[in-house]
């Protein structure tokens, strides 16, 4: 029987390795990737919390919907205002973004 | 799910492989295309995930959404800045890594002690499988009606959001109170690309 710690271990894992990514990388369209794998992260531990100590009224689920809508949204937001930084500074290298560097 | 358990575990063990690595793939790859394509490995990995945690609709809306919407997006947005560049070294990046690195294990070690560590009291009522669809619909139709409906406005803040900022802006000049172009959004003029791709660093 899959009990509820190996879902949770898992995400927390999936979760790990999308900070690890969203801090290191130097391309921007990584760290929008980084930031939907630990939306994910958030996800599985939703559902699986759903299945194991709610399992009757689905309440976990309707959380994951409105995170998967979310996680759309700022896809979208996000690439938007990559598009819009290239065009300005013609590079996709997050170590030249320092506009606002003190 | 109605599976033998022995079935439920291999499964689980072949989705947690597939996803852990597409995972690692995603972070580490060189190659931001390759990166992508794995990317939607992960999202369809989870999905199973979610068929194994009883939620079909959620599953589904899954491969939907994520690989169908998300992952998409992110191929064109890839395209659309596609410029090969070496990034410029950083001096001592190595520092930085290796200091992630550590803060991730160590965030992985601290939520493993608590997940292990922690009596939950599962619940012995039985899951409502395939019934599930029908609950989510009755819940956001009654008790989660209002972050449903905000939920339409934010998604519609974000489609003009989306839309303005990835518009090239431009102020003309005067502006034309009347005439053919009067209810359209002033564009800037765009060069167009040569078919043989030797300017497509352009945008």
């Amino acid at each position: 029987m899959i009990q509820l710690e190996y879902f949770l271990l898992l995400a927390a894992a999936l979760f790990c390795i999308g900070i690890y990514g969203l801090v290191t990388s130097r391309n921007v369209i990584r760290v929008l990737m980084s930031i939907e794998l630990m939306l994910n992260a958030v996800n599985i531990n939703l559902m699986a919390f759903s299945n194991y100590l709610d399992p009757a009224t689905a309440t976990g689920q309707v959380f994951a919907v409105f995170v998967i809508t979310i996680a759309a949204a700022e896809a979208a937001v996000g690439l938007a205002i990559v598009l819009s930084i290239y065009r300005n500074r013609d590079t996709v290298d997050m170590e030249q973004f320092n506009l606002l560097k003190w | 799910m109605t599976l033998a358990e022995g079935v439920q575990l291999v499964a689980f063990g072949i989705l947690t492989a597939m996803m852990l690595g597409s995972a690692l793939g995603v972070v580490l790859l060189s190659n931001i295309v390759y990166s992508a394509f794995l990317l939607g490995g992960v999202f369809i990995s989870i999905s199973g995930l979610y068929v194994l945690l009883n939620a079909g609709f959620v599953a589904a809306a899954q491969v939907l959404i994520y690989v169908g919407a998300v992952n998409v997006l992110i191929l064109f947005g890839i395209m659309l800045v596609n410029k090969k560049e070496a990034f410029p070294e950083v001096p001592r990046a190595w520092i930085g890594r290796a200091a992630t690195a550590i803060v991730c294990i160590g965030l992985f070690a601290l939520l493993s002690t608590m997940v292990l560590g922690t009596s939950w009291t599962l619940s012995t009522e039985p899951a409502v499988g395939d019934g599930a669809t029908v609950l989510i619909g009755i819940h956001l139709f009654s008790d989660f009606l209002l972050p449903f409906e905000l939920a339409s406005v934010l998604l519609l803040m974000a489609l003009v959001g989306a839309i303005i900022l990835a518009r090239r802006e431009y102020i003309p000049d005067e502006p034309s109170v009347d005439g053919p172009d009067a209810l359209t959004l002033p564009e800037r003029k765009r060069e167009l690309v040569s078919a043989s791709g030797a300017d497509a660093s352009d945008l």
